[in-house]
């Protein structure tokens, strides 16, 4: 009954997994956008503090969505600082809750990746006299390849997170329901035709995403690009 | 130590026969340079002050600091105590920026061989590349991923991008000792063109041969302390520290 559902061109199950895309994707080309560039900062860059700036970003890799999600709402609420801009149970809100929760992964990951390529370059940098910025450029474009399964990382853990998503975004049907939130609710309803269903679509979202990640990486490979 | 009379003052007035860079400039000269790492004296009291131009060949024994005397030069790593100066200033940023380095191991970028080049050109020199690509051989493999050449092949693409930043002082740290003949004559011919045209180069090696071909002067070290400095064709002919004597004639190799 699943895979017939899955197959059907059933309306609700393939908006439900448009609006899950959608957020998760949007919400982890935000992560990279700010992750990414923390992450190179954390790896070529040596101050005071750096360690505990360092235990503090992986610890932030294990946020617990239901906090991320119960402080994102705190601040999004009517009564909240940020509550002005009416985002609560808006997609927009899902968006910034699982940013938030992938943000740290994307930094603590590409920290690592960048740290690593950053010990076989930096003397090289240091002698073309590269400035700061400059070699961390360099470091996110030679990287790039391997980054592809840090970004690959988060957006795992953002589609397939719950939490958060369902306590800024209130699992409202056709405006903040996605595949996750569908599936718990399917599930509590008995309708475990529509929750299997989902739940094959979300496995093979995420067996499509990984083999097309690791598909570009080995090409990269075998041109000694990665 | 034994080195020959240098002038007094830091700017070394010489007769270029080469076309293309001013006959006197500052000069590149370390003074009382002490370096240490883990504990251990590495470098102990070198003072050295290198000619203008031509080619100076840095020699010793595995150990003896050549390395390390490159990376001071180049200021990558810092002495402990002394400095090194350009002219009479100590070297800073700008200095830096007329000095280029290849490494013994290339460090190529995870880009093409333009791409490699392109990544040290200011945009208002991009039409440069193709010539430099043509000096080092590796025109036809312009497009090919640069961590795929062959050794000899890295080399020369490291050497054009160090060209590429137009040095006044160029260092390389035994550029050819991995490379076939073929290769590593390759290599002397491009440096050869690079001294005629006025650039400043340091060279370590241990092969002798190639520094009797190259060398102007030769910079000798042992056990982190230089102990001679002349030049080429009186040092070939006659070392007078017993260290230095004893290493061309093969019997000192530690």
């Amino acid at each position: 009954m699943a895979f017939a559902l899955v197959l059907s061109g059933d309306g609700d199950l393939y908006r439900i997994v448009a609006l899950s895309l959608r957020v998760s994707l949007t919400a982890t080309a935000l992560a990279c956008l700010f992750g990414l560039p923390l992450g190179a900062l954390l790896a070529v860059a040596r101050f005071r503090g750096r360690a505990v700036a360092l235990v503090l970003v992986n610890a932030l890799m294990g946020l617990p969505p239901v906090v991320v999600g119960l402080l994102v709402y705190l601040h999004l609420s009517r009564s909240g600082p940020l509550g002005f801009l009416g985002l609560l149970y808006t997609p927009t809100a899902m968006i910034i809750a699982q940013c938030i929760l992938i943000t740290p992964i994307v930094a603590a990951l590409s920290r690592q990746v960048l740290e690593d390529l950053n010990d076989e370059y930096a003397e090289q940098f240091r002698s073309l006299s590269l400035t700061r910025l400059q070699s961390i450029r360099a470091l996110l474009w030679d990287g790039r390849f391997t980054l592809l399964t840090v970004a690959l990382a988060g957006f795992g853990r953002a589609v397939a997170e719950v939490g958060a998503v369902i306590i800024v975004g209130g699992n409202i049907d056709h405006l903040t329901r996605v595949m996750t939130t569908a599936i718990a609710l399917e599930t509590s309803k008995g309708d475990l035709a529509l929750a299997l269903a989902l739940g094959i679509v979300l496995m093979v979202i995420a067996l499509g995403v990984n083999g097309l990640v690791q598909s570009v990486r080995m090409s990269a490979v075998r041109q000694a690009y990665a | 130590m034994r080195e020959a009379p240098l002038p007094r003052t830091d700017t070394c007035r010489q007769v270029l026969p080469f076309p293309g860079r001013a006959a006197s400039g500052p000069c590149l000269s370390a003074r009382g340079v002490r370096y240490a790492a883990g504990g251990r004296t590495l470098i102990e009291g070198l003072n050295l002050r290198l000619p203008h131009s031509g080619i100076t060949m840095v020699m010793g024994p595995n150990g003896a600091g050549k390395s390390l005397l490159l990376r001071l030069l180049h200021g990558l790593i810092l002495p402990a105590a002394g400095g090194i100066f350009w002219g009479d200033a100590p070297l800073d940023a700008t200095a830096r920026k007329a000095q280029a380095m290849v490494f013994q191991k290339p460090v190529l970028l995870r880009r093409s061989v333009t791409a490699n080049v392109d990544f040290v050109l200011r945009p208002s020199d991009m039409s440069r590349r193709d010539a430099l690509l043509r000096r080092v051989g590796l025109m036809d493999r312009a497009a090919q991923p640069a961590r795929l050449l062959s050794g000899g092949e890295q080399q020369r693409l490291a050497l054009a991008r160090a060209l590429a930043t137009g040095p006044h002082l160029l260092f390389l740290d035994e550029p050819t000792a991995s490379l076939d003949p073929a290769s590593a004559l390759m290599i002397e011919d491009i440096l050869r063109e690079e001294r005629k045209r006025g650039t400043k180069i340091v060279c370590v090696t241990h092969d002798v041969g190639q520094a009797r071909r190259l060398a102007d002067d030769v910079v000798f070290l042992s056990q982190g302390r230089l102990v001679e400095h002349r030049a080429a064709d009186a040092f070939f002919a006659a070392p007078e520290a017993p260290a230095a004597r004893a290493y061309l004639e093969g019997r000192l190799t530690l």
